[in-house]
């Protein structure tokens, strides 16, 4: 039993440490999956912002992830064909500057959590989890059915976009920038957490009633607070194409909304690094079983299974003493 | 466009209505009495639709692979059921997600290691191939007529099962108050096994009637899940009315909203344009239905809140 302080440090520092291995034995795919974990753990840490502080259980984040997959590709499409996107009434131009889709990606992707989560919250429970599962399902049909960006088949960047001072085609170099991203978005989501915002979340997630009984606004906070998660989800759609330099309805879609919910339940729900150490584990997973047998999402849910309905607190919640109240 | 083919997709429209309505039954039944939201609901449409393709090339009778279908539904729902689901009842909404989730993942993998990634077809009985002249001269596929009329059985059956029989008075009960009806004898967790396998036989003759229009795939579940999700968002949780209501709207926004939008644009676009934008905004048109929905009445059509 460890103090969760210290367990964090450990997944942030093997997770640091792997691809520095790898770099020393000249493994570049191995950088290359440390590389998608620390980018999927983003995704991640987004969503638990929502379903672990703030008992939000959403499963429809592919969407945010998506747009902000979608923000990268449009983006460097144009760019990358020395077309601007619109004429009139401005210019926009295409861009390759990773800081610019970065920032287009979390205003496109918090836009699109606004109008989702406005009408979401209207509900809860249930209906919560089937409406943000409906709306999700709604931007992969309009992925698919809109011709411009490659409809079905999507997008391909030939190019990794570029961020000052680094030579971003380096597998090492990549993931340091993708891990740093994490690091601050940690950090940031940590700040948020302990502030009267995140202590006032997490409270209207205990108990509603008392929470609106001492005047807080309950619909705005966790609209606010579904904004926020859904952006950080955004961001990191945006890596995640850059990782792969490609762009697909894929990244709408019900599974991947699933996937990041997996990464949560793996790695511990409403713990700091729980999304992070269950990205991870689920590269792992993939990489291990994958490599073992054509079928091995029947292993993943098997695993699944054993985690939900025996072993609670996923892999931080078993090496941590620090009890948290489960999402309901 | 021709009031002949308005009809035509009209009905189109209440076929695909019907089958969401059988999906969505099983779905609110389950949330209703057991209060547990069930993912792994399209696992048993496919299950259903493999059984059917399997049973019917196997025995070359389309009815024994309905049966088979309708058998082997329940069976792997009541089988879920006794092993994983009833642990889910006193979990919050997450676990009961999660757990369902690990289901699909489990159920997916292990039909395409039994059957291949390659569709299966099921061809359509000999008796209802062909059309039928409806009134007014309007010709009509004959399964695809069988199928609604099926279904509105079905909603009968389930609606009469509901209101007039002991079993429907304890499913009416076990929404209202499950520890009493529990403390006044009746076995409770029979009657949630016979509930969940119900609302199984039913995702499974769905997924059986339409395998015969569509291919038999694996993943084939999982949109027709999450299009009953938005049925009964609109029609109401746990109300089968609700569902039956939903069910049609959403058959007919989206069957006609396919047909119509693409018209209705080239009325004022260039026609390769209004395609584009048409068919780009019929895919969202039942989502955006839904949205409405939520605005005006949160928990839906027939909800009590």
């Amino acid at each position: 039993m460890l103090p969760e302080r210290m367990i964090n440090l450990l997944i942030l520092g093997l997770l640091l440490a792997v691809p520095l291995v790898a770099l020393a034995m000249d493994e570049p795919f191995i950088i290359t999956l440390a590389t998608k974990a620390a980018v999927l753990a983003v995704a991640g840490v987004g969503l638990n912002l929502a379903l672990g502080q703030g008992g939000l259980v959403s499963f429809g984040h592919a969407a945010y992830f998506g747009v902000g997959g979608y923000a990268m590709g449009i983006l460097a499409s144009h760019a990358q064909s020395y077309t601007p996107l619109m004429e009139a009434p401005f210019l926009i131009e295409g861009t390759k500057s990773m800081l610019v889709i970065w920032l287009v990606a979390i205003v496109a992707s918090a836009l699109v959590a606004l109008l989702v989560g406005a009408l979401s919250l209207r509900t809860s429970g249930v209906y919560f989890i089937m409406v943000t599962l409906a709306f999700g399902q709604m931007l992969y049909y309009f992925a698919i059915s809109w011709p411009a960006y490659g409809g079905e088949d999507g997008l391909s960047i030939y190019v990794r976009n570029g961020f000052p001072g680094l030579n971003t085609l380096d597998p090492i170099q990549f993931f340091g920038l993708c891990f740093a991203v994490l690091l601050i978005v940690l950090f940031a989501v940590n700040l948020l957490n302990k502030s009267p915002f995140g202590l006032a979340l997490n409270g209207a997630h205990q108990n509603e009633e008392r929470a609106r009984t001492v005047g807080i606004n309950v619909y705005r906070l966790r609209l606010t607070a579904f904004v926020i998660s859904g952006a950080i989800t955004g961001l990191a759609g945006a890596l995640f194409a850059d990782l792969n330099r490609f762009v697909s309805p894929t990244m709408f879609s019900w599974q991947t909304s699933g996937e990041i919910m997996v990464f949560i339940i793996l790695g511990g729900v409403a713990r700091l690094c729980g999304p992070v150490a269950g990205a991870a584990v689920y590269i792992l997973l993939e990489h291990v079983l994958g490599g073992l047998s054509e079928y091995w999402h029947i292993y993943l849910g098997a695993i699944l299974l054993f985690v939900v309905l025996f072993a609670k607190g996923g892999l931080v919640g078993g090496l941590s003493r620090r009890e948290v109240r489960h999402a309901g | 466009m021709s009031i002949i083919l308005l009809i035509e997709q009209i009905l189109n429209g209440l076929q695909f209505g019907v089958m969401l309505f059988l999906m969505a039954a099983g779905l609110t039944l389950i949330f209703g009495v057991m209060g547990l939201i069930n993912l792994a609901h399209g696992s048993l449409y496919m299950i259903g639709a493999f059984a059917a393709a399997a049973g019917a090339a196997a025995t070359g009778s389309f009815v024994l692979g309905l049966i088979a279908a309708l058998t082997s539904a329940a069976l792997f729902g009541a089988l879920i059921e006794l092993t994983v689901i009833r642990r889910l009842y006193a979990r919050d909404h997450l676990d009961q997600v999660l757990a369902t989730f690990a289901l699909i993942l489990i159920f997916s993998e292990a039909t395409r290691w039994v059957f291949g990634s390659f569709p299966l077809f099921l061809d359509t009985p000999a008796f209802l191939s062909g059309t039928v002249t409806l009134p007014g001269g309007i010709l009509y596929s004959k399964y695809r007529l069988a199928i609604i009329l099926i279904g509105l059985a079905v909603a009968v059956g389930l609606f009469l099962l509901i209101s007039r029989t002991r079993v429907g008075m304890r499913i009416r009960a076990g929404e209202n108050d499950r520890e009493m009806i529990g403390a006044l004898g009746v076995d409770i967790s029979v009657l949630y096994t016979m509930v969940f396998a119900l609302g199984a036989a039913l995702a499974g003759l769905s997924g059986a009637l339409v395998g015969a229009i569509q291919s038999v795939e694996v993943g084939m579940g999982e949109p027709v899940l999450i299009l009953a999700f938005v049925v009964i968002v609109i029609g109401g949780i746990g109300s089968i009315k609700g569902a039956l209501a939903g069910a049609i709207l959403v058959g007919l926004t989206d069957t006609l909203g396919r047909t119509l939008l693409p018209v209705l644009f080239a009325s004022f676009m260039d026609p390769s344009a209004a395609t584009t934008v048409g068919s780009a905004l019929a895919s969202m048109l039942i989502y955006i239905l839904m949205a409405g929905v939520l605005l005006f009445k949160p928990t839906g059509l027939f909800g009590s809140a």
